[in-house]
């Protein structure tokens, strides 16, 4: 059981995708300017993971080695058509807004990287857990960044205002840059700032600025 | 004719930069831009890969996928398009497997310096996304190959621009929690700055 709450806990702070694995970046920045976009991402992505983890997983015996990529490949683009086609159906405005973003789900590298790191590895209970575990772990970044993105960049929060705004006659002088591209690397790199000063085992060493990045191994930091 | 190809050109290296306008490829970005020699091939890799598949897939899009495409073959109401993921996707893969068979064949030396790198851009992210930005702005085949080769250049120019300020900053005294990532986040977010004092260039 322990094992179990592990593979679910261990991804919220202690080995976050996103700020310690250096996955999954590319969309945790483009959708974050509001929180309804994030939430809706933050969902895909955790079923889309969900459902390529116990797949994979249950196939994990059956897959030649040299076909695995392609197999995986082949599973995660199955599943995000099913979720493009869903958020179409029933969330159609948020899904335009997304736009390309939710077929990039199919090279987010959590994906990738946990089917491959862990699902092949791992029966399917405990991959169910990771794969949630780390969605949930990629969906706290995502929310942090858009709280504060749509908060200080609009003013608003899920599309209610909550500083009103000079333009609506209100008193807030709104934050440009929050709805700007760089806001995003600013508010991650402060979030990872944030984690590490909290959690210091996490420091990566003077010197060796990336070294554990080698191409190929991300998503084998641990 | 010529400046609306050098527009989108322009448009496609500089003002919607993959990675810093719309950080598509972030993943490579970050983990390959320690040093400018790997920089400069993975960027090379990219340029390449790009210029073959954006075109491709335009082609594969506009003759199979898109509403309406089969009519040549008589199924004029026969709708394709949530194949589109698949099809793209496949195509990438396939691409890159060719182009690295064909590299290891017939160049051995542009094949070692980019050897290591193609594996690692099918699943970049830029490379899809070129190809889903192409298919939703619906560019023609002259278009997409302009479109593709400009999202390379200018990928790999920031990637290049990034791999150079790194190895300045492994001089710096960075306070110990931001240090690696945390600092490389916050140069990205200055690069992204400048880059959009571009934006509302038209040639």
């Amino acid at each position: 059981m322990s094992a179990d709450r592990d593979a679910l806990l261990d991804p919220l702070f202690n080995n976050n995708p996103i700020a310690l694995q250096v996955l999954g970046i590319c969309s945790a920045l483009a959708v974050t300017t509001k929180l309804e976009t994030s939430l809706v991402m933050s969902l895909a992505v955790i079923a889309v993971l969900l459902g390529s983890n116990v797949a994979v997983s249950l196939i994990r015996n059956q897959v030649p080695a040299s076909i695995r990529i392609i197999v995986q490949l082949t599973i995660i683009a199955s599943l995000v058509i099913v979720t493009d086609q869903v958020l179409k159906a029933f969330v159609f405005d948020i899904s335009k807004q997304l736009s390309v973003f939710v077929g990039l789900i199919i090279t987010n590298c959590i994906i990738m990287g946990r089917a491959e790191a862990f699902a092949m590895q791992n029966p399917v209970r405990i991959s169910a857990m990771d794969a949630l575990g780390n969605g949930f772990g990629y969906a706290v970044v995502l929310m942090v960044v858009a709280f504060i993105r749509e908060l200080f960049g609009s003013g608003k929060l899920f599309g209610v205002t909550i500083l009103r705004t000079v333009n609506e006659g209100g008193w807030y002088e709104p934050n440009g840059l929050m709805v700007l591209a760089p806001a995003a690397f600013f508010l991650i790199g402060c979030f990872i700032w944030a984690v590490r000063a909290w959690k210091p085992e996490q420091v990566e060493e003077e010197f060796h600025v990336g070294a554990l990045l080698e191409p190929g191994h991300e998503g084998h930091l641990r | 004719m010529l400046e609306h190809y050098l527009s989108l050109a322009t448009k496609a290296i500089f003002v919607e930069n993959m990675a810093l306008a719309f950080f598509l490829g972030m993943c490579s970005f970050l983990a390959v831009s320690k040093k400018i020699d790997t920089a400069i091939g993975l960027g090379g890799a990219v340029v390449f890969v790009l210029t073959v598949t954006t075109p491709l897939n335009q082609f594969l899009n506009s003759k199979f996928l898109v509403e309406g495409a089969l009519s040549w073959i008589g199924l004029p109401e026969a709708n394709l398009g949530f194949l589109k993921f698949l099809v793209m996707i496949g195509t990438i893969a396939a691409t890159v497997q060719i182009v690295e068979m064909a590299l290891d064949r017939y160049s051995p030396g542009l094949y070692n310096a980019l050897g290591v790198f193609l594996p690692l851009i099918a699943v970049n992210c830029a490379i899809l996304g070129s190809s889903l930005f192409m298919a939703e702005r619906d560019y023609g085949l002259g278009e997409a190959t302009v479109f593709g080769a400009g999202s390379g250049i200018g990928f790999a120019l920031a990637i290049t621009a990034l791999a150079a300020i790194r190895e300045k900053l492994r001089y710096s005294n960075v306070p110990p929690p931001l240090r690696g990532l945390g600092a490389t986040f916050i140069v990205v977010g200055l690069m992204s700055v400048g880059f959009m004092a571009f934006s509302g260039i038209q040639l």
